[in-house]
């Protein structure tokens, strides 16, 4: 194993089909039109020297090291900024060349600190490279001139001298060795596109600035690292790389953060992450990344990891450390013991969302088979399940439709529901990208998300009271087809046409206009009809949604509605258009496809179909159960009832993020074994009877599914920290069980997969390896997966057009709860905050905040930063509150990602009528001035404090 | 279980079917509760069904009646 080094091409690369030949160092160069000649010749293997420029940003001509000469062409052109032509003969090396290079990097050389020997990016500096690739040997100037690299010049104070900033918890910014080749500045704006940095003064003062002269914390900056990716010099360097040194060997990944599912090289010395760095060939991020898969994986080696199992009789005795097989033999016993006492349909399990699609098959299986019942869930459940339901019904998947490269062909987005800067921020910067080229984009969302309003970006938003959804879909939808906007031809080809016709005269009522709703939703009828042109007649249109969209008692018929607006328009089945659900964790897709739902198999294939069912029961040499099981909301109402008694869950955190923390308690602490495995004594480990340690991502191979279908390697770098990977774990568990499951490594899993469903029919760990990834469907038609879904039509066959009438949530606001609470993500945290928590990203983020809209808060007397008591009809809980215009009158928000502040205290047990999904979104809350905690809070924490001892271990003997 | 969660559960599915009209929206609701129920729902519902079924609606009352002669559940443990 060696270090990945990736071939940095000078500029990027051109996408015009046209192709050019020329001639560089007397060898024939064949590329495409509007290729840097520098790209050209690095094509053909030669490097022109180069300081400034990098192929992850556009050209610039700065540095004048790339120079070259072209025959017939007066000068010296900087090959970066200079294009190909046909016939052009180029040549990379002469004696003007020469001087004129070894001139440059006198300059530079001149103003730079000679500590190479001691520098963080000693083994890793451009600069150096240069210098040895001109032969520079000497600098005449000397290093006594005027200079940013010494605090002190001849005694005096170096006004040009500028400290280190090492504000960020991440990099450190060191003036004083920064060359101002400004592909900083660069990389913020077209990679990242947050327009952070920027370069003050002119000539000899020239700096690079975070916003005004800030610290790199105080700053806009959001740590996604594409400056200290672009930086050629130790100028911005990973903190960990000034700590331990160079990486060594390095190994293509997955981040296990949310579903963009970007590829990073893990840069490791022994079994030690020296950093993680974006994979340039990774085709969901395309080299870039955010501050959590770059930098937040310190909680693999956190304190707080448990690495040994544990066990107790009750949740009131204190944690006992025992062996593998002790603690699987307790739980196997326990669990049996249940069956026999309540019956077998008495105990289920969760899958993960964080886990590997073959961890996540692996539980689905031992509870299917070993368990003998359907009772497993995932945490889908309480996200995208109303997608699942939603997308099969009207198009036959339960999946998105596109790949994230398609957005670079959109010319109009919308986006319902979701936050990408926040939750998908690498996807967010890719489609910030094609926003700055010129398409338009349609926020509707409650909230004023950083979406709607960032550097060259406007959108036109369409802010809606939560809980109406479906009316705002439903107006659309009215505009596009009484306006005649309709898209006839697709839908006759397409679509069954009575069903829309259908559907037609139903939008068309008139209490479907925008006028008609505007009372309930709040939206602006004219803004509403001119989002509805936008998006018909604008071009390639692309819906992409969140959990604001699935996360309501009326999420699955929302999802409807956004599957008819794609079909009325016909913006599906290509490049650039689509209904794309932007999935929450980094295998929730995964864990859908794997069959964690208690109604299907792998493959979304119902557990009632006989033919399917009776494969399964083939390979696995066992009788399966033909009725659904529980979901989860429907295990704690059976816990509560006494007839759901145990439980075995996989890295989900279901007491923190499932609604109503104290019907969850009520069911947890009624069930007689409570079995979780996860990386940390989490909330739900409060009320568990078997603790399993977990292994992190880095410890294990596996495979992740994005937002995209996209099928990616998760790679072992390091050996489990708690001696076994998490499918290692659930073997022996089913086997104490007495269900053996005989596998020696995940690649045997996912042969399993393939032969057992038909969409992943060609994937194997041979063809990941070999495409780098894959997209299902995967199989004989397909044998490179697919990017894009429901091309000559729909997997169903017709596209099927549902009427969705709009009904208002039973959670309502009344004088006693004036307010509609609803809930989201930041950037810095993720999810439960189980892994960012346990990082430095707390420096953004240590607390959750309740956003309130100034005249709220100035009724009720609240000021920004005061504490406020938060009470809806399901319970109460305090937090600060923090005063903005984001929000609405009439609405507050607030973020999960802290178990102090318990947000589902508040969150009630309304759910989507199809699936159960949590109706999170919509909570009617009343808000006061308050001291500190509520006596829930401090009760809450006195009894986790009390559930987390863990017993010292006996003296041996 | 709970037959007043149930219930409300029912309804719910039968609300979102209400406008597909009556011929449709019955099999729509048994066919919704036939494919994601766990047994325990079902024969909770069924239990209430034949106890009167108060508090169903009327779409719903008429699914659950079709479906449950067509339903054989394991007894309950």
């Amino acid at each position: 194993m060696s270090l990945i080094e990736e071939i940095d091409f000078g500029t990027p690369r051109s996408k015009s089909e046209t192709m050019v030949m020329l001639t560089i160092d007397g060898n024939q160069v064949t590329v495409p039109e509007g290729t840097s000649i520098m790209r050209a010749a690095m094509d053909a293997g030669h490097q022109i020297p180069k300081l400034c420029a990098t192929d992850m940003v556009d050209a610039f001509g700065s540095c004048r090291l790339c120079v070259v000469e072209i025959e017939g062409r007066a000068g010296t052109p900087a090959s970066c900024t200079t294009p190909v032509m046909p016939g052009l003969v180029v040549h990379t090396q002469s004696e003007r060349l020469k001087k004129l290079r070894k001139g440059v990097m006198e300059l530079y050389i001149s103003d730079h600190p000679l500590d190479c020997l001691t520098c963080g990016a000693n083994g890793d500096c451009e600069l150096q490279d240069m210098a040895g690739a001109v032969g520079l040997r000497d600098v005449r100037y000397g290093y006594e001139g005027e200079n940013h690299v010494f605090a002190k010049s001849n005694g005096e104070i170096n006004a040009a001298w500028m400290p280190k900033d090492e504000s960020n918890p991440y990099f450190t910014y060191d003036p004083s060795k920064c060359i101002v080749c400004s592909r900083c500045v660069r990389a913020c704006e077209e990679v990242q596109g947050t327009f952070a940095l920027t370069i003050s003064g002119r000539g000899f003062d020239s700096r690079v600035s975070p916003g005004m002269s800030e610290s790199f914390l105080g700053s806009e900056c959001v740590s996604c690292g594409a400056c200290v990716q672009a930086c050629p010099t130790a100028t911005l360097t990973e903190k960990s790389v000034i700590e331990i040194g160079q990486p060594e060997h390095s190994v293509v990944t997955t981040c296990a953060y949310c579903g963009v599912g970007c590829t990073f090289k893990a840069e490791m010395r022994g079994e030690e992450v020296v950093r993680m760095v974006p994979y340039k060939d990774g085709k969901a991020n395309r080299g870039h990344s955010c501050v959590k898969g770059r930098f937040a994986w310190g909680y693999t080696n956190h304190k707080e990891r448990i690495l040994r199992p544990m066990i107790r009789e009750r949740i009131e005795d204190p944690w006992r450390e025992v062996s593998w097989d002790e603690a699987f033999s307790f739980a196997a016993d326990r669990m049996r013991g249940i069956q026999t006492k309540y019956g077998r349909d008495a105990i289920g399990g969760i899958t993960s969302s964080r886990c590997t699609n073959e961890e996540t098959y692996l539980v689905q299986k031992l509870i299917r088979a070993g368990f003998g019942n359907n009772n497993v869930d995932t945490c889908a459940r309480v996200c995208h399940s109303p997608t699942g339901y939603g997308l099969s019904t009207t198009f036959g998947t339960s999946a998105g439709t596109q790949d994230f490269d398609s957005v670079e062909d959109t010319d109009v987005v919308v986006i319902i529901g979701a936050n990408p800067a926040s939750a998908h921020p690498v996807f967010a910067s890719r489609l910030k990208k094609r926003l700055r080229q010129g398409a338009k984009l349609i926020v509707i969302d409650p909230r004023r998300t950083e979406m709607v309003e960032s550097p060259h970006v406007k959108a036109l938003h369409l802010p809606l009271m939560p809980g109406t959804n479906v009316a705002v879909m439903t107006a659309l939808a009215h505009v596009i087809v009484t306006e005649g906007l309709a898209n006839e031809v697709f839908v006759r080809e397409r679509c069954d046409w009575s069903e829309f016709e259908e559907w037609a005269a139903f939008v068309s009522q008139t209490n479907n206009s925008p006028e008609a709703t505007a009372i309930l939703t709040g939206v602006n009828p004219k803004e509403l009809r001119e989002a509805a042109r936008i998006y018909a007649t604008g071009g390639n249109g692309a819906i992409y949604y969140g959990l604001g969209v699935t996360e309501h008692s009326q999420g699955s018929t929302t999802v409807i509605a956004i599957a008819n607006l794609a079909m009325v328009t016909g913006n599906i089945g290509r490049s650039g258009v689509g209904v794309n659900p932007l999935r929450g964790q980094n295998n929730v897709q995964g864990s859908c496809d794997m069959g964690s739902f208690p109604h299907e198999l792998p493959g979304y294939r119902h557990i009632a179909g006989d033919a399917v069912r009776e494969q399964f029961e083939a390979l696995w040499n066992v009788k399966l159960n033909p009725e659904p099981g529980l979901r989860i909301p429907n295990m704690f109402d059976a816990a509560v009832e006494g007839t759901f008694m145990g439980i075995y869950v996989q890295g989900e955190d279901i007491l923190q993020s499932d609604p109503n923390t104290k019907h969850v308690v009520a069911a947890l602490s009624a069930m007689e074994c409570v079995i979780v495995h996860d990386l940390f004594l989490n909330e739900t480990a409060n009320y568990a009877h078997v603790f399993l340690p977990g292994s992190s991502f880095l410890e294990k191979d596996g495979t992740f599914t994005n937002a995209e279908r996209r099928i990616q390697r998760v790679r072992k770098v390091m050996t489990p920290k708690n001696g076994l990977a998490d499918w290692e774990v659930t073997i022996g568990l089913a086997k104490a069980m007495g269900f053996e499951m005989n596998y020696s490594h995940p690649s045997e899993i996912m042969d399993e997969i393939a032969a057992l469903t038909p969409t992943f029919a060609g994937v194997s760990y041979a063809k990941l390896d070999e495409l780098g990834s894959v997209q299902w469907p995967c199989n004989e038609e397909a044998p490179e997966g697919t990017p894009v879904m429901h091309i000559d039509g729909f997997v169903r066959g017709k596209g099927k057009f549902v009427v969705t009438e709009y009904i208002a949530t039973d959670e309502r606001t009344g004088p006693r709860y004036p307010l509609l609470l609803t809930t989201g993500r930041i950037l810095s945290q993720y999810n439960v905050g189980a892994q960012t928590r346990r990082t430095e990203n707390v420096v953004w983020h240590a607390e959750d905040r309740l956003e309130i809209h100034p005249h709220d808060a100035e009724q009720r007397g609240v000021r920004d930063g005061d504490w406020v008591r938060l009470k809806s009809r399901a319970g109460e809980t305090t937090l600060r509150a923090e005063i903005t215009d984001r929000v609405a009158p009439g609405v507050v928000y607030t973020t999960f990602h802290h178990p102090d502040t318990q947000a589902n205290v508040i969150t009630t047990d309304y759910s989507d009528w199809a699936t159960n999904c949590p109706e999170y979104k919509v909570t009617a809350v009343q808000i006061s001035p308050s001291n500190g905690p509520s006596d829930w809070q401090k009760a809450y924490d006195a009894q986790a404090r009390h559930s987390r001892r863990i017993a010292p271990a006996e003296a041996a003997e | 279980m709970s037959p007043d969660r149930l219930i409300y559960m029912a309804n719910q599915i039968g609300t979102f079917f209400r406008s597909q009209g009556h011929d449709k929206a019955v099999p729509g609701i048994a066919d919704h509760i036939k494919k994601f129920w766990d047994p325990r729902m079902k024969r909770a519902i069924f239990a209430h069904l034949d106890a009167g079924g108060v508090g169903l609606e009327p779409n719903v009352r008429e699914a659950l009646t079709s479906l449950k002669p067509a339903t054989s559940l394991p007894a309950a443990p």
